[in-house]
């Protein structure tokens, strides 16, 4: 039978589109096989590798992971640590033993280590089949944020936010002189000073409405000169 | 014989539709069929409460129809919902259903609120047909779109997307259908009047083949909110 | 901790910028579509910033009240359904909903928007009924400004139905006649944060308001109804201050509705 691709590479897709028929492809993430043909299984973008078909969705909520950094939030303390939200269907633990470094005796005032409504930079160390999460604190740069500000972006455009080997983050920190945290799940925490802070969102907010456009990074960097007006050396680039 | 709005029997209303309208939620889309206007929002998944309704095995679909109190073209709809809305609803959440893939959201909700500003019949298609491109903006796996209208049959004649006059002046037979179409299936069915076999036949196609029409048009609203931000 | 994001806007009002990047006694971008729904006999949706907000009316004929025999009936309702925003719940209208309406209603009653005697068919029997309902599309914000404005527009927009011969309404034909309008209230919300203030509030910014402050406005300038929100009391100076300021935005936001 004919093997016949019915999009091209890069094209939008809504579900239950027909992506290819025939044997000769391969679904990948994001698709699906009925029968002779193959489905596209949420909106998105597909990219054709060879004979494997694949979605990269454009929107969608955050999947918790095992090893993501996320910025969460605390919305519960409880005898044994704390619940915080993901900005997921599913809210994690923070135990005790993962919270600190510091011996907590049984009783203690959780709130002078986290209070209601703080928010967290914490790593996810275990998802179950139930999506149970437990997250830590113990580790490289893991903390709780103090002051600045929350925003939120799509957690598919978290990439490009960061950038190769974060080079769109670090850009736009220079630029604002803000400090900039990338949660995996699409928090973002910006500290600066004020109206550099609503520099660092107005442009976070641009890459992400325009992720999947060509020459985002000098976009978005004639963007930052035009709004700062000091040239913007990009890591890679010599000047 | 001509219609008493000058349409032909298997002629739409005009129609406009439009994903992304409202801001706060995961997904959302407004769909308007003549003078019938549909705007859904889709939040979630998300937790679940009360947790006693939570299923460890899937996620839960949960729809809200409502008719917003100034929408009607007689007197004002007493807010607060009822039984009409209930059942609505619910025959929302079958006609959805089918396409939607909760296996990936234990335990978890995907909420669909559906708001008809205005009204002239038609209203839980309306309803249905931007539920399911909320659905998909806000990006939840589905199997397919959905499309819902309604089908009437009025003095022997077969009349595709009833209007409030066809459907409570004139008495038309009003048989509201949801489609599905890579499964070639209809996942919402309802009348209300008198029909016969071979003419509800007739029916379901009618509706089949007016219902592909509205999904060329979801789909290039969905793709044209997605298409704006990969080009450029 | 809300006392650490609350300290973090503080620092930012004192140089002066709001959380979007607004002056403080800035209003977002409002815009006003009026007939925006067919079927009632009056409608408008109002847009500010990411707010978007329908009030609709619709007329019958009722009863009067028994204290007010020769007075139309005015009636205005809120809801604050979840599609809008995803902090609110189904059910029957909460505490925010409840202060929207009201505080709308009472800029309309006390304002006598409605020249309410006219309104009277037949004394003690028979009344024009007038009911508005305000709903958000999009809840992001400043409901008690964007509600009131709505409903102004939807008023200013609402004819009357026909009659058929034995007196009862015909919905499907309206006729040309526009409700005696005679005074056109706008409301103003100012919230004091800190010791600043600041109009047309982002949801941020209203979760850690000290107080609030809404005044309905008439166009010859006087306060008609006022609502204080809010856990902090406040001075007569202060009062004073955002009452000034109300009147001011009010000219403003006047200029939007014909």
């Amino acid at each position: 039978m004919a093997e016949t691709l019915k999009i091209k590479n890069k094209e939008i897709v809504v579900p239950g589109e027909t992506l290819a028929e025939g044997m000769g492809f391969l679904p990948s993430r994001g698709t699906y096989r009925d029968e002779k043909t193959i489905k596209a299984q949420k909106m998105g973008m597909i990219s054709i590798d060879g004979k494997v078909i694949k979605l990269i969705p454009l929107t969608g909520a955050y999947v918790p992971k095992v090893g993501d950094k996320i910025i969460a939030k605390i919305i519960d303390i409880m005898m044994s640590g704390w619940r915080v939200d993901t900005r997921s269907a599913y809210s994690a633990v923070l135990g005790l033993k993962d919270a600190t470094s510091d011996y907590i005796a049984k009783g203690a005032d959780l709130t002078q280590y986290f209070g209601l409504g703080d928010y967290i930079l914490t790593q996810i160390t275990n998802v179950t089949s139930q999506r149970l999460i437990d997250v830590t604190m113990r580790g490289p740069g893991l903390r709780k944020l103090r002051g600045g500000r929350i925003i939120t972006i799509n957690s598919h455009k978290v990439p490009r936010v960061i950038g190769k080997e974060g080079s769109m983050v670090t850009m736009i920190k220079q630029a604002t002189e803000c400090n900039i945290l990338v949660g995996q799940n699409g928090r973002i925490w910006i500290n600066g000073e004020p109206d550099k802070e609503v520099l660092a969102e107005e442009t976070i907010k641009k890459i992400e409405e325009e992720a999947h456009t060509e020459g985002l990074t000098d976009n978005i960097k004639k963007f930052l000169e035009k709004k700062t007006g000091k040239k913007i050396a990009v890591k890679g680039e010599t000047q | 014989m001509k219609r008493n709005d000058g349409r032909k029997n298997d002629q739409l209303r005009p129609i406009t539709a439009k994903v992304g309208v409202i801001k706060n939620a995961d997904g959302s889309a407004m769909f308007k069929l003549g003078g019938t206007t549909a705007y859904s929002a889709v939040y979630g998944p998300r937790d679940l409460y009360p947790r006693f309704k939570q299923d460890p095995e899937k996620g839960l679909l949960r729809c809200d129809y409502n008719m917003m109190p100034f929408s009607g073209h007689g007197e004002r709809v007493r807010p607060g919902g009822g039984r009409r809305s209930k059942e609505i609803s619910m025959v929302t959440q079958n006609a959805l259903l089918p396409v939607i893939n909760l296996k990936g959201y234990p335990n978890a909700v995907v909420d669909v609120f559906i708001e008809l500003t205005e009204t002239d019949a038609g209203t839980r298609c309306a309803g249905i047909t931007a539920a399911s491109m909320a659905l998909a903006d806000a990006g939840i796996e589905m199997k397919d779109l959905v499309i819902s209208l309604s089908v009437g049959m009025l003095d022997g004649q077969l009349l595709a997307d009833i209007n409030g006059k066809e459907d409570c002046e004139l008495g038309a037979t009003d048989i509201p259908i949801a489609y599905i179409p890579s499964m070639d299936k209809i996942s919402l069915l309802q009348i209300d009047g008198e029909i016969s076999r071979e003419e509800l036949k007739k029916a379901l196609e009618l509706g089949k083949k007016k219902c592909l029409e509205i999904y060329e048009i979801q789909k290039k609203a969905l793709k044209q909110k997605y298409a704006a931000k990969v080009k450029k | 901790m809300i006392s650490d994001q609350k300290e973090h806007i503080l620092q930012a009002l004192k140089k002066g910028i709001r959380y979007d990047g607004r002056k403080l006694l800035d209003y977002r971008d409002v815009k006003v579509e009026t007939g925006f729904v067919h079927g009632a006999e009056g409608s408008a949706k109002v847009t500010i910033g990411d707010t978007e907000i329908i009030a609709g009316v619709k007329i019958a004929i009722e009863k009067p009240y028994p204290d007010t025999p020769d007075k139309g009936n005015l009636m205005v309702n809120a809801e604050l359904r979840p599609m809008s925003n995803p902090e609110f719940e189904s059910g029957p209208p909460g505490e925010k909903a409840i202060e929207l309406a009201r505080v709308v209603d009472r800029g309309i009653r006390e304002s006598k928007a409605i020249d309410q005697e006219k309104l009277c068919i037949e004394k003690g029997e028979k009344v024009w009924s007038v009911m508005i309902d305000i709903v958000p599309l999009n809840a992001s914000g400043n409901l008690l400004d964007a509600g009131a404005l709505a409903s102004l527009a939807a008023l200013k927009n609402t004819v009357f139905p026909k009659l058929t011969e034995d007196g009862a309404i015909n919905y499907d034909e309206k006729t040309k006649d526009k409700l005696p309008l005679q005074k056109e209230p706008i409301e103003i919300t100012v919230l004091k944060i800190g010791d600043y203030f600041i109009v047309d509030p982002l949801p941020e910014e209203e979760e850690l308001l000290d107080a609030r402050l809404t005044a309905a406005i008439t166009a010859d300038n006087k306060i008609c109804a006022v609502q204080k929100g809010g856990s902090e009391p406040l001075s007569i100076e202060e009062i004073d201050t955002m009452v000034g300021i109300a009147q001011d935005k009010a000219k403003e936001l006047r200029k939007l509705i014909r």
